[in-house]
């Protein structure tokens, strides 16, 4: 994965509360493989009218919206389903950061394992980026390293997860990290199969039960 | 002296192989689920040539894309549908690990089929890539829902990495009035503690009611914790648990059983443990609850009206309350009880047990749904037993549909949908916006208010019926 030092570069505002992965990808899209491209189903329902004619107001019709390489949105962003297809819908679209109040638990590590910077702010920051940039998308600057974001005269600092924060400076996959407990990880299986010696599944053979 | 500790304590230090330390836990993985979306996840392996660690702790069910009109794979007309389910199958296969395919007997919704055949166990920590595996916590397990990228690292490692998150205790006391059920108090929390109100922490759901709650209905509580943010949901392990898992298919047996709850019994929270948030309802207040906007944090009780967004003074939650009200199609002020909907929905993971399909059919019996309606099983066994009970007759008397089990309506994938601008009074967990389907509107409830629903033709109050 590419790792982020600092994102400059047009910022979306999308002032909703609850965009929920349903939101950022409807179910329907969910079937095509990856190789697709998943960028033009990112938030497909509110981009389109029911005909599947663009909606022109909506931000990611703005002709400067493709340039854009982050998103900023109001609380609970990401929240739902697990689908990490919706982080791929931001990440083919092209973005790098979404901040926002707060983010779905299981969104965030999943825009982590993508290399997309899930940047907290305070309700009140998250106004006033908003604010800044109005109904356009416009320049906007996220420090990862210094966890700050700036756009014209303005600066507020953001969170992110200490883990994460290195896993995306350096571009780095949990698996390659994974790869260096192997020994750590068998000695634990063994211990705990000798702990729980009920755990050994043999699958029982399928059979009609009818109960509760 | 030890430390006090928690249940949820209790279980995760049982499975951390190793602490970085930035504090994320290396964590061993009892039971992996995969059902047809978990594609992203084989390709990534297939590209990275990596194989399965453990196939004989991962299974695969087919429920996100079945057809609820047959079981037979070659009367899918959509190829894409059909792909989906083809594509788990030839997985699975290849990785060898246990299939509850299309046309298995045992079939059913990931999160109905794991404690039914007895995967879902006390102290077990399990995952899936799907939000609802809150729902195994029931059982006093840590489960939860993962992306594609920690499938694949499951798949290939056994193992996953994860930060600990906070605790929170929700505590409930005091009887239950008759009629309320576990969807009402999940929806009741969320309502007041919001959408993300549990982000970040694992919940304990303690106290006289829960445990006074069956299994199932433990199962629809647990199932919701995602909806109010949480990572995962948990209850302590006791007799009405115990008692639910013995002689399950895969559950121990014979020695391994006495060995397995001796342990068990050892999982519960120690009287001094600390939380770090706890909070407490108190049972008689919880009424029959609906949701009237596009989050289940949008939810009140049925004798209430739909809110007004000018009473409200922050900028950001006016044009939030007001979007809802846009989409939903309603006007401030409007008595619930005066919403008229299109369609009714039993199913999903959250309220399609035995238990939930019986408390439909007993508003149903010997009554006519004024709107047409579908109802799905949880899984296909749920649906041999409700066809022993006579339930298929009565729900098919009232003019419903009597299905095959799978996701169906919940999220439409396998083309059960919601017509655009219909409304739909539904068993399920999500009323987002375009969840059953584009443009259409979903009003959460339980089992049995849904039924009275298709009776009344709108929105109704269970206690009047
Ligand atoms: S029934 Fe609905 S919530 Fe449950 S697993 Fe299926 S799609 Fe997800």
């Amino acid at each position: 994965m590419e790792p982020i030092k600092i994102i400059d570069a047009p910022a979306c505002p999308l002032a909703l509360a609850n965009v929920d992965t349903d939101q950022l990808i409807p179910a329907r899209f969910m079937k095509e493989p990856r190789s697709v491209g998943y960028g033009r189903f990112l938030l497909h329902d509110l981009r389109h009218d029911e005909s599947g004619d663009p909606h022109e107001t909506f931000i990611l019709n703005h002709p400067e919206a493709e340039k854009a390489r982050t998103l900023v949105a109001r609380r609970n962003f990401g929240a739902g389903s697990s689908r990490e297809a919706a982080v791929y819908a931001l990440v083919d679209h092209g973005f790098r950061c979404v901040i926002a109040p707060s983010f779905g638990d299981i969104f965030s590590s999943n825009a982590v394992n993508n290399g997309l910077l899930p940047a907290t702010v305070s309700e009140e920051d998250a106004e006033a980026l908003l604010a800044a940039l109005g109904d356009t998308p416009g320049q906007l600057r996220v420090d990862l390293e210094a966890q700050r974001i700036t756009v014209g005269g303005l600066s507020v600092g953001f969170t992110i997860t200490p883990t994460w924060r290195t896993k995306l400076l350096n571009g780095w996959d949990d698996i390659d990290m994974t790869r260096q407990y192997t020994d750590a990880i068998q000695r634990f299986a063994a211990d705990y199969t000798r702990r729980h010696p009920w755990l050994d599944v043999t699958p029982p053979q399928p059979e009609i039960i009818s109960r509760g | 002296m030890t430390m006090p500790t928690t249940l949820f304590d209790k279980v995760w230090d049982a499975h951390e192989i190793h602490r970085s330390e930035s504090g994320q836990s290396l964590l061993w993985v009892d039971r992996h689920f995969v059902h047809e979306g978990s594609f992203h996840a084989f390709d990534k392996l297939r590209e990275r040539e990596m194989s399965v660690a453990r196939p004989d702790l991962t299974f695969g069910i087919a429920d996100h894309y079945v057809p609820t009109l047959t079981r037979s794979l070659g009367d899918i007309g959509d190829d894409k549908i059909r792909g989906m389910i083809e594509q788990l199958a030839d997985n699975t296969r290849e990785r060898g690990i246990t299939l509850f395919g299309l046309d298995d007997p045992r079939q059913g919704i990931v999160h109905v089929l794991g404690p039914e055949q007895g995967l879902t166990q006390p102290g077990l920590l399990m995952v899936c890539g799907d939000s609802h595996t809150s729902t195994h916590g029931a059982f006093g397990s840590i489960a939860f829902g993962i992306g594609a990228s920690e499938v694949a690292h499951v798949l290939a490692t056994q193992t996953l990495w994860q930060s600990r998150p906070k605790q929170m205790r929700l505590t409930i006391e005091g009887t239950l009035a008759p009629g309320i059920t576990a969807k009402d108090i999940a929806l009741t929390w969320i309502a007041r503690l919001g959408a993300d109100g549990a982000r970040g922490h694992a919940i304990e759901y303690a106290g006289g009611a829960i445990h006074g709650l069956s299994m199932e209905a433990r199962l629809t509580l647990c199932n919701l914790s995602i909806e109010g943010g949480a990572r995962c949901g948990m209850i302590a392990p006791d007799e009405t648990t115990f008692a639910y898992l013995r002689s399950r298919p895969f559950a121990p047996q014979g020695e391994r059983w006495e060995q397995a709850l001796a342990y068990w019994q050892t999982l519960k929270s120690d009287p001094e443990a600390r939380f770090d948030r706890d909070v407490a309802l108190d049972a008689a207040e919880i009424a029959p609850t609906v949701t009237w906007g596009v989050s289940p944090e949008e939810a009140l009780p049925i004798d209430q009206r739909v809110p007004d967004p000018s009473a409200l003074r922050d900028e950001g939650r006016v044009h939030q309350m007001r979007d809802s009200l846009d989409y939903m199609g309603l006007s401030p002020g409007q008595k619930l009880t005066d919403i008229a909907i299109d369609r009714v929905f039993i199913g999903s993971c959250t309220n399609a047990r035995i238990e939930d399909l019986r408390a439909a059919a007993d508003i149903l019996k010997g009554r006519r749904s004024k709107v047409p309606g579908i109802v799905s099983p949880g899984s296909t066994q749920v649906k041999h037993r409700a066809e022993a009970e006579g339930l298929d007759e009565i729900f098919r008397a009232s003019g419903l549909e009597w299905r095959e089990s799978g996701c169906s309506m919940c999220v439409g994938m396998n083309g059960d949908l919601v017509p655009s601008g219909e409304r739909c009074a539904s068993t399920t967990n999500r009323n987002f916006k375009g969840r059953q389907g584009p443009g259409a509107r979903t009003h959460l409830m339980s089992p049995a208010m849904v039924a009275a629903a298709a009776v009344a033709g709108h929105l109704t109050d269970i206690r009047e019926l």
